[in-house]
């Protein structure tokens, strides 16, 4: 994968403060017990290594619908815990989003005042039309994109509670 | 004259970036096109280097723009998710109840139907 034509235009940034350690927000993005209780309810299974893979398995209302058996790939690039995770990001569901391929994503978290961490999120989207207006939540029926994910994240570690945990108990 | 010490919190800044019509335009400028520098920014505003600077100074505060360095380029990005929070937080709550205002209003009108 190349960096060299991506254009400063290409890439949207997702930044959130959230009030728990670089370690509980590094869990809640890698690990598998954690991220499907925000967002879109969907676990993420990483194999934190460079070359290392990343499925994202479609919850049960995703199934219900009849999505794949798993809607977003890709490959782990760099993995330094609890700081800084970079890898590819590729959605599946939708033949056009396939078709625009895998695009970079870099998590970071930077440790502040006052135990508030800061999570940047920064999308490499080169080319990709749609999957950019799905994960900037420009697209209506997708869902909210990062912003919705990171907001409700935010919310689960700060009060426990997030979108997920509440249709789990509705 | 009662005061409450009530320490400032994320809301209120992002209310107070966004009470502003240049700084409401300059998060349209970056919405049509992110990744902008100061330059950019500022020759397409009435406005002296320095004016535009501060409203930049504002927004990075609340969090609506994020900057990020390309070589000894400063870009400045709109960052959506306080906005996001802002509508989880202010703008579902009462839409919902209207909506379910209008869901008994119909239900009863029906009844009676």
């Amino acid at each position: 994968m190349t960096t060299t034509t991506m254009k400063r235009e290409d890439v949207e940034v997702f930044q959130v403060s959230i009030k728990a350690t670089a370690q509980a927000i590094w869990d809640a993005i890698t690990s598998p017990d954690w991220n499907g209780r925000y967002g879109y309810g969907s676990k993420g299974d990483y194999d934190l290594r460079p070359g290392g893979r990343y499925q994202v398995l479609p919850s049960q209302a995703m199934k219900d619908y009849g999505s794949p058996d798993v809607i977003i790939d890709g490959e782990v690039l760099e993995s330094d815990p609890p700081r800084k995770l970079v890898q590819t990001w590729r959605p599946l569901w939708d033949p056009q989003t396939v078709a625009e391929g895998a695009k970079q994503l870099t998590w970071e978290i930077v440790e502040g005042a006052d135990g508030v961490c800061t999570l940047t999120v920064t999308h490499e989207l080169t080319n990709a039309p749609k999957t950019r207006k799905m994960v900037t939540g420009e697209m209506k029926e997708a869902g909210g994109g990062w912003p919705m994910i990171l907001g409700d994240l935010k919310r689960l570690l700060e009060t426990g509670a997030s979108a997920v945990t509440e249709q789990q108990q509705s | 004259m009662v005061t409450y010490a009530r320490p400032v919190s994320d809301d209120d800044l992002v209310f107070r970036a966004l009470a502003d019509p240049t700084r409401r335009h300059l998060l349209d400028r970056l919405h049509a096109r992110d990744g902008r520098t100061l330059t950019e920014l500022e020759s397409e505003l009435e406005m002296t280097r320095f004016g535009v600077m501060k409203h930049l100074r504002v927004l990075e505060g609340a969090g609506l723009v994020v900057i990020r360095w390309q070589g000894r380029e400063k870009l400045h990005y709109l960052n959506p998710v306080p906005i996001r929070l802002i509508h989880d937080r202010w703008i579902d709550k009462y839409t919902e109840r209207r909506v379910s205002a209008l869901a008994g209003l119909k239900a009863e009108l029906e009844k009676h139907a």
